[in-house]
């Protein structure tokens, strides 16, 4: 397939029937909602399901009645919505479902508004839910690698029986890109799923049950511990990364998703200004790439960190740093996008920035 | 062609800016070059302002966001006086003047005003103004063929609004026809 010019939202939509989605639950929110419309003209003609619920709440509890039974499911939300889903998706985590949730960042906190953010890093690393629970979080940068992610992600969510966030800000969502659907992902073995609860035909007089409920502390303790076990392996497996002109920088700048194309643009004003800067960029924020600021040339001068929020990746990248170069802050929040010469700025003026 | 164009489109909601902007995407992608068209909008849309992005690139697009624009489309004297400082060295200003005052000459900035309501007006449809203007543009800055825009036109249209496509790709020649006849004017 040649190159096409597609919407985020929309591209996002038909990744996911690409990527083998079965069903679809979901409810309206800005700046997400070209995902549902996309999929609600088309899932009925690959033979899907889509299903607009009444609430977030109800949506996300519909995937896991869906992921129980064995479909490879997709929510999609924006950033209020998220957090109303917070709830199913720790029941998700803990009954071990994989689902793929897709998150549109809009400025926040409360209702914000409908403009691009990236104030959900939190949100999505940290998650609302209770007790000790991952999910996976891709942040892609470009339509292009939101497709390919989304395309693969389903097969990550099957692989660990885990929910995948694909986390993008509002300006992923709402713009347009010339994109290639037909790139190829990488495939897995994925083993059958003979413990959804979707009928006793294949295993007579054996009841698939799916539950979060362990009231033994030992059973629970036991169940954390494999919890455990399959986090220390997505962190093995699914870090993912791009070092960008790392080689001897000057300075590096850490950004993600819009934010490090930002920074792309800015690395090329700084050469000119013969300031050479490297940029470390996280695509997996759930694990963080950590290991990356090992790769740190001694004669850094600082790590910028730069995100549409007031701060929130970067105590991430200070507890990676581990007090070994000087890091600075600049942000922008409430729906502002940064240009580029902003960060060039922040960059040549960095004590100014300095946070740490 | 340059490397790369920053297109800045701005107007009303309801002036047919997103439809200017995406034709322009449509046709670079469809060139095989890299395009990036981001819309921003009001809370309401038909009547508030609007504006929308457009890069057309020879390499892979970093930044969506631009401080500097290329070239300056503008519908409505609000969009002009907003983005006017925002235009590049070298750079167009392309304005609507059937709504917008001549703007004092800015230095190494080319300015050509085109009366795209009347023209519109003329074939009988106020609202192919943004064709005229897309007509004009492609004349000034040679970025696109016309048969690459009429051909993202009919496909933009579809089956439903294919009986528009006549009106709008006669207001496209219109607004060519004006940037020639104007001559030296805009030089």
């Amino acid at each position: 397939m040649a190159k096409v010019l597609m919407k985020g939202n929309e591209a996002i939509a038909l990744a996911a029937i690409k990527g083998g989605c079965d069903a679809f639950f979901g409810y309206p929110i800005t700046p997400q909602n070209e995902v549902p419309e996309y999929l609600a003209k088309y899932m009925n003609e690959h033979g899907k399901v889509f299903v607009q619920a009444e609430s977030e709440v109800a949506a996300i509890n519909m995937v896991y009645g869906a992921a129980g039974a064995g479909a490879r499911v997709l929510t999609s939300s924006s950033s209020p919505g998220i957090a109303l889903k917070q709830e199913g998706i720790t029941y998700l985590a803990g009954s071990q479902l994989p689902c793929v949730i897709c998150s549109v960042m809009r400025g926040g906190p409360g209702l914000g508004s409908i403009q691009p953010s990236q104030g959900d890093y939190n949100q999505a690393t940290r998650g609302g839910g209770n007790g000790d629970y991952h999910v996976i979080v891709f942040a892609p940068e470009t339509i292009q690698e939101t497709i390919d992610t989304m395309k693969e992600s389903f097969d990550i969510a099957d692989y660990y029986r885990n929910p995948v966030m694909i986390l993008v800000d509002g300006l992923i969502g709402q713009m347009m890109e010339s994109v290639d659907f037909d790139r190829p992902v990488k495939q897995r073995f994925l083993p059958p799923k003979d413990w959804a609860a979707n009928g006793t035909k294949n295993h007579p007089g054996r009841r698939n049950v799916i539950n979060s409920l362990y009231l033994e502390p030992k059973e629970l303790e036991d169940h954390n511990l494999r919890l455990a076990k399959k986090y220390a392996l997505v962190m093995q497996n699914e870090t993912r990364y791009e070092m960008i002109n790392m080689e001897d920088p000057d300075y590096v700048i850490v950004a993600y998703g819009t934010m490090s194309r930002v920074a792309r643009s800015a690395i090329e004003i700084l050469e000119q200004a013969k300031l050479k800067v490297g940029i470390i960029r996280p695509i997996s924020l759930w694990p963080f790439p950590k290991q990356a600021f090992d790769q740190i040339g001694e004669n850094c001068k600082g790590i910028l960190v730069t995100e549409m929020s007031l701060g929130q990746m970067l105590q991430d990248v200070q507890i990676s740093n581990r007090g070994r170069h000087p890091i600075a802050f600049y942000g922008r929040s409430g729906g502002v996008v940064p240009e580029p010469e902003e960060i060039v700025s922040a960059v040549q003026n960095f004590e100014k920035w300095r946070v740490e | 062609m340059n490397d790369t164009y920053n297109v800045k489109i701005a107007g009303f909601g309801g002036q047919g800016v997103m439809m200017v902007g995406q034709l322009l995407a449509y046709a670079a992608t469809e060139l095989d070059l890299y395009a990036l068209w981001y819309p921003s909008y009001g809370p309401e849309t038909r009547g508030g302002t609007a504006n929308c992005s457009v890069i057309v690139s020879k390499k892979q697009i970093n930044s969506p966001v631009f401080s500097k624009a290329t070239h300056l489309i503008a519908f409505n004297q609000p969009s002009l006086t907003k983005f006017l400082n925002n235009v590049k060295n070298d750079g167009l200003i392309l304005y609507n003047s059937s709504l917008i005052n001549q703007p004092s000459p800015l230095e190494n900035i080319q300015m050509v005003g085109v009366p795209a309501n009347e023209i519109a007006l003329e074939l009988g449809n106020i609202q192919v103004a943004n064709m005229v203007i897309m007509g004009a543009y492609i004349a000034l800055t040679q970025i696109f063929s016309v048969e690459i825009i009429e051909k993202m036109l009919k496909k933009f249209l579809g089956e439903k609004k294919a009986h528009l496509f006549g009106i709008n790709q006669q207001a496209i020649q219109k607004g060519i026809d004006f940037v020639h006849n104007k001559g030296d004017i805009h030089a």
